[in-house]
């Protein structure tokens, strides 16, 4: 059955959410360009040589700023504004009785939007080579790999943390508010200001039991090729997915026996 | 003996519902005390339809009908009782139920609103696990069935409200349903448009023998596709039968006005005993109970020298309206 429902189903939307997003291709240029903090927190860093303090060169830090700029690309979810919506809107009725959750529907959408940003993300990493030229450099094939899958697995975490509140809408209307809190420790936490590595050590210990620093810092050090421990931060991408799948789970259950159909 | 298809029992809910006075200091009250009631929209009701049936679902705004079909189709968790619809409980909302039922809303569109429709109808045959050729089968026989060709190809938002509600249509058959819920499936849509869904409809059925269960304010929806109906007043069932008798029951009275060759034939008509509704020169109104109107109009003809006559069936949206408008209507 899951074979079949990535052969077919999950397929079929893709494709299908693939040229609904190419209709909106001005719109994820746009959405790839406003993606650039990490390069004005290089810029920062470089320029206050803050670098210095955590014994990272400077080609290291723009790998890491550039890496982190990437794997948010690839991993920025915004399911729960959507779902928001839909559901004000009654748009989620005539899905809720479809025999297919959905949240595969969101799940493609974001895919599918992210192929769609791809070449513009290439785009902007070229740009970034030639005002940075001793910064390029290829990572072996293993390397790239893990950092693919494990950028997607930051996707997922990412995906699953806001489903999750997306769902908190069947009992409040306004869940994308509740999304506003997780914001700021994504924001500082995740490595998309700074390396996780530069916060005191005490901080840092609690940091990591936390799933924030897995959405960005450790993607992003992993392909830069930065000192990083692969296997832990693998593990602790799975095991954060395996303990909010189930609990994405519940509270989807419990949420639809609480639906209204309101705006329907 | 055809079989029901769903039976309903005992079905009740209610829905928690906050209310603010007006004003800053209502504002300010409901800020920090909520104040919530729990309004009970469905009241025990118990129906059952049969397999191939056409029903329609008459009420006033807010009496519940547009509940009773979210709850018939799963979308929405009953308070009490019980539901089976083609032998599943709908809300567990199993695959094999859900590949079996459809339902429309009026205005709320499932369709992808930057794509051509095409891409929609396959996308949900995929879903509903209908394969390729199939789907390209099925879009083409209910395209023309709906008459919709070269829309097909057309981005959706730039389609008019009749061929997106076509398209809808199309989208939400496209696994073959056999039981439809279609909530206000002609809202907005101009006479043409709307006679040609219920022409649609009416073909579906036949073909198909689908189950309908459809809500409409629209009264020629109602009496062109439903032989049976269930009234619905504040969340409970004042009427579930035929449409032709409850018309009956809440019109038993017909107008007929009588041409007479004469003015002092129709005063002779005047003062024979019928009930006269008004009276102008040679033409004579009167009122015949339904059940007497063959020997009524046989006497006249035979007793009176008569030009020409006229039965007025009063307009079914007047009848119907009475129930609709006066909540302890007696049917």
């Amino acid at each position: 059955m899951i074979s079949n429902l990535i052969n077919s189903k999950l397929f079929t939307l893709l494709k299908v959410q693939y040229s609904n997003m190419l209709e909106y291709r001005v719109e994820i240029a746009l959405w790839a360009i406003s993606g650039i903090i990490p390069f004005f927190m290089l810029n920062i860093w470089t320029n206050n040589n803050l670098n210095e303090s955590i014994n990272i060169s400077d080609v290291m830090l723009s790998r890491y700023f550039l890496c982190a700029f990437f794997v948010r690309q690839f991993s920025v979810v915004w399911v729960v504004f959507s779902f928001e919506e839909d559901s004000l809107m009654g748009k989620v009725s005539p899905y809720l009785i479809q025999p297919l959750n959905p949240f595969f529907r969101y799940f493609a959408q974001h895919l599918a939007e992210q192929i769609t940003r791809f070449p513009f993300a290439l785009i902007i990493a070229f740009f970034f080579f030639i005002f940075n030229p001793e910064s390029i450099w290829i990572p072996n094939l293993g390397i790239l790999f893990l950092s693919i899958v494990s950028t997607f697995l930051s996707f997922l975490i990412q995906f699953l943390i806001q489903s999750i509140v997306a769902c908190l809408c069947f009992w409040t209307e306004r869940a994308s508010s509740i999304e506003r809190l997780l914001f700021i420790p994504t924001l500082f936490l995740s490595g998309l200001l700074a390396p996780v590595v530069s916060f005191p050590t005490y901080i840092k210990s609690w940091i990591y039991l936390t799933p924030f620093p897995y959405l960005i810092d450790f993607p992003a050090n992993l392909l830069s090729g930065n000192e990083t421990n692969i296997s832990g931060g693998l593990t602790m991408q799975i095991l954060w997915i395996f303990l909010l799948f189930p609990l994405f789970k519940k509270i989807w259950s419990e949420g639809t026996k609480k639906y209204t159909a309101m705006g329907s | 003996m055809v079989q029901n298809i769903i039976d309903v029992r005992n079905l009740s809910k209610s829905f928690d519902i906050s209310s603010k006075e007006p004003g800053l200091k209502g504002t300010i009250k409901h800020f920090f005390k909520r104040q919530t009631k729990s309004l009970k929209v469905i009241k025990d009701i118990s129906f059952e339809i049969k397999d191939g049936e056409i029903v329609g679902f008459l009420g006033a705004n807010g009496a519940g009908k547009t509940t009773i079909l979210k709850m018939l189709c799963g979308l929405i968790y009953p308070s009490d009782g019980s539901i089976l619809v083609s032998g599943y409980s709908p809300f567990r909302r199993k695959e094999k139920f859900l590949k079996q039922i459809t339902l429309i809303m009026g205005q709320k569109q499932q369709l992808i609103w930057d794509l051509p429709p095409i891409e929609s109808f396959y996308l949900n045959a995929s879903i509903y696990d209908v394969d390729k050729f199939e789907a390209k089968r099925r879009i083409k026989k209910l395209s023309e069935m709906l008459e919709i060709d070269d829309e097909l190809f057309i981005p959706v938002r730039k389609l008019s409200l009749g061929q997106r509600m076509k398209s809808e249509l199309l989208a939400a058959l496209i696994h073959e349903p056999n039981i439809l819920f279609l909530d206000e499936p002609t809202l907005g849509l101009d006479i043409n448009a709307q006679r040609n869904l219920r022409k649609f409809l009416k073909k579906y059925n036949k073909e198909t023998n689908a189950t309908i269960c459809l809500t409409s304010h629209y009264m020629k929806d109602i009496t062109s596709l439903c032989k049976r109906v269930i009234c619905v007043q504040e969340g409970s069932i004042s009427y579930d039968g035929e449409l032709d008798l409850l018309l009956k029951k809440l019109s038993p009275v017909k107008e007929i006005l009588i041409v007479c060759r004469s003015e002092e034939d129709a005063i002779k008509l005047e003062n024979s005993g019928f009930t006269v509704k008004n009276k102008i020169k040679n033409e004579i109104t009167i009122k015949i109970e339904n059940n007497s109107i063959t020997s009524s109009l046989k006497t006249i003809l035979n007793s009176f020298d008569i030009e020409d006559l006229f039965i007025n069936e009063p307009p079914i949206d007047e009848i119907i309206g009475r129930i609709l408008i006066k909540k302890d209507y007696d049917i």
